[in-house]
């Protein structure tokens, strides 16, 4: 803990260091929606999408990363990072989950292959973070393991955590639960996909970043 | 039939980090659910992630984990120096961990006391509180 703290003090300070090449990560569960809030940032920013989405899990596999992300906020004050899509983050991956979703066996195989090596780059990419948004899907249990362990996690390396609860836009959706589980952060509710409440996304960022 | 084995934590005390962690994962690749007296540390916790992940084949699908510990926050401060000073003598003993076999453990709903196991074998719910 005190290395990784003298680690940040020094990259913070050090004249050899890039502010531009700050890494903002997003971390969580598969399918909470981090591949949509970063083309979202992307589209809104940058106006190119940096991920493909879709409703199968583990549809990331491997840590994309898009440079030189520049965004602004009502004061007219710039932030510029650079935006780490990594993969979900499970504790199981069964390739017959992915056959149940219309992908023949090789795929199915040659998938949950792929998803474990994701999740292990995810965890290894832990730190080299400077700052996260921990993607939930707000219509899920919020106290998974999963969840607990990453945040754990992030909390032991001192890297500031904002919590994006996604999916408000579906009925089934609760912030007050990720709140109580997680009350030592900052927690906004947006749906990436129709850009609910994302421009107070924004501003939690610069937050998170200053 | 579903097995638990229990590791208490004078079984793992000394052990390395990779070694405590190969320890529960040999115990769960023999489809046993391992109930571990106290807790990983976070960093164990990712470690026993990755591990797992490195593991899986089409036979062993991963892991099921969770963990009950008492908050903090609900302690008074004599209950939390009790704590603390157990934790110098005996080693962090508090809390349980849970870790089982996904072909077996569909799934594990931590409430945030209690813990409710849902196992794959025959749907029936099993339940552990504490």
């Amino acid at each position: 803990m005190v290395t990784s703290l003298f680690r940040k003090i020094f990259k913070r300070f050090s004249p050899f260091s890039n502010r531009s090449a700050f890494k903002l990560g997003l971390y969580g569960p598969p399918n909470g929606g981090k591949s949509t809030l970063a083309n979202k940032i992307c589209v809104d920013w940058l106006g190119q999408e940096m991920s493909t989405v879709s409703h199968i899990a583990h549809e990331t596999r491997e840590i994309v990363i898009k440079e030189q992300v520049s965004i602004k906020n009502k004061k007219g004050k710039e932030l510029t990072f650079s935006l780490v899509d990594t993969p979900g983050i499970a504790t199981r991956i069964d390739y017959e989950d992915f056959l149940k979703k219309g992908l023949n066996k090789t795929e199915a195989k040659k998938r949950a292959k792929e998803a474990t090596k994701g999740v292990i780059d995810a965890i290894k990419w832990l730190d080299t973070m400077d700052s996260v948004v921990v993607v939930l899907d707000a219509t899920k249990d919020p106290y998974s393991q999963v969840n607990i362990t990453i945040i754990g996690n992030l909390q032991a390396r001192n890297i500031p955590v904002l919590i994006a609860a996604n999916k408000v836009d579906l009925k089934k959706s609760n912030i007050d639960v990720i709140k109580a589980a997680f009350p030592q952060y900052e927690v906004m509710g947006i749906s990436a996909k129709y850009g609910t409440n994302v421009e107070q996304f924004y501003e939690q960022l610069f937050k998170l970043l200053k | 039939m579903v097995t638990f084995q229990f590791v208490p934590y004078h079984e793992i005390e000394k052990l390395t980090s990779a070694k405590r962690i190969n320890k529960l994962l040999n115990i769960v690749k023999e489809d046993k659910i391992v109930v571990m007296e106290g807790r990983l540390t976070k960093e164990e916790e990712a470690d026993l992630i990755e591990i797992t992940m490195e593991e899986i084949t089409p036979k062993f699908k991963g892991i099921e984990l969770s963990i009950i510990y008492p908050e903090r926050s609900r302690l008074d401060s004599m209950q939390r120096m009790r704590g603390l000073f157990a934790n110098l003598l005996l080693g962090n003993r508090q809390g349980l961990t849970i870790i089982g076999p996904a072909s077996i453990v569909k799934r594990i709903q931590k409430d945030p006391d209690k813990i409710e196991l849902f196992t794959k074998e025959n749907g029936r719910r099993r339940k552990n509180k504490q």
